[in-house]
């Protein structure tokens, strides 16, 4: 079962999909109360987010901090557009390694997909070389790779 | 990262993605990029400097001339940056079916 997608729109955005197991309200939660984002979006192994500000309502602050516990670290800054419990959300972010990459506008839709979730992340970054330096990198490719991975892990 | 950021920056302007589309296509003189973009030759070479300082175009002498290309291995940072972000992406959301798991049980606080 392919669990991942990524695909091109126009010549700014990249929209990928995804399916959970869980209901769309459990998978909402998980991407905006900081408790439950401290569990699962901490990139490379051995990585955690000591420092998590979520403040899910339009206008909202975002704030990670990344740290592999021996003083390496990165932060991530953003700003909710819009949120429609459990369905919708709409932010602005960027990285800062440290100085700030160029702003992605994310729109991220939960939708109920049978007994779980279909979440669709529709990003824009600001211009065609950004996506396509993103797209250059294989993304798509080491996706592939990890359905089979995600495939093995659900009973 | 100064470098990843520059050329975050330099991507950042039309001309200079277009300049570097054109580098694409081969070596070029600063007179010959200036033609198709209608600019003076000081206003492309202001961006070559730019594209230049972020390693993205490696100029050589000839003569009287500066020919640019494209700098060998040009993106290669942004791709390593992104690459790492995409291992990152796949490996939080294995982490997040986990957690949704353990969440599925009880989902008393899931109504406001």
């Amino acid at each position: 079962m392919t669990r991942l997608t990524l695909q091109t729109e126009g010549d700014t955005h990249v929209v990928v999909t995804r399916r959970f197991k869980a209901s769309p309200q459990a998978v909402y939660r998980a991407h905006t109360e900081p408790a439950l984002i401290q569990k699962w979006l901490l990139g490379p192994e051995g990585w955690t987010m000591p420092v998590c500000i979520n403040e899910a309502r339009p206008g909202g602050r975002i704030r990670y901090e990344w740290s592999d516990g021996q003083g390496n670290g990165f932060h991530l800054t953003g700003e909710y557009v819009l949120l429609e419990p459990f369905s919708r959300i709409e932010h602005v972010e960027r990285m800062h390694l440290p100085d700030p990459c160029p702003d992605n506008h994310v729109e991220t839709r939960f939708e109920a997909d049978g007994e779980g979730t279909l979440m669709t992340m529709r990003m824009t970054v600001p211009d065609a070389a950004t996506r396509e330096a993103m797209l250059a990198s294989g993304m798509e490719h080491g996706m592939e790779a990890s359905y089979a991975r995600l495939d093995d892990m659900t009973p | 990262m100064n470098r990843l950021d520059s050329a975050f920056s330099a991507l950042a302007d039309p001309t200079r993605r277009a300049i570097l589309a054109r580098l694409a296509l081969g070596e070029t003189t600063v007179m010959e990029l200036a033609e198709p973009f209608a600019m003076s030759q000081p206003a492309v070479s202001r961006h070559l400097k730019v594209l230049e300082e972020a390693g993205l175009i490696a100029r050589r002498i000839e003569g009287t001339k500066r020919p640019c290309r494209l700098a060998p291995g040009a993106l290669e940072e942004i791709d390593k940056w992104l690459a790492m972000l995409r291992r990152a992406l796949e490996a939080n959301y294995d982490r997040l079916d986990q957690l949704l798991a353990e969440m599925e049980p009880g989902k008393e606080t899931d109504q406001t």
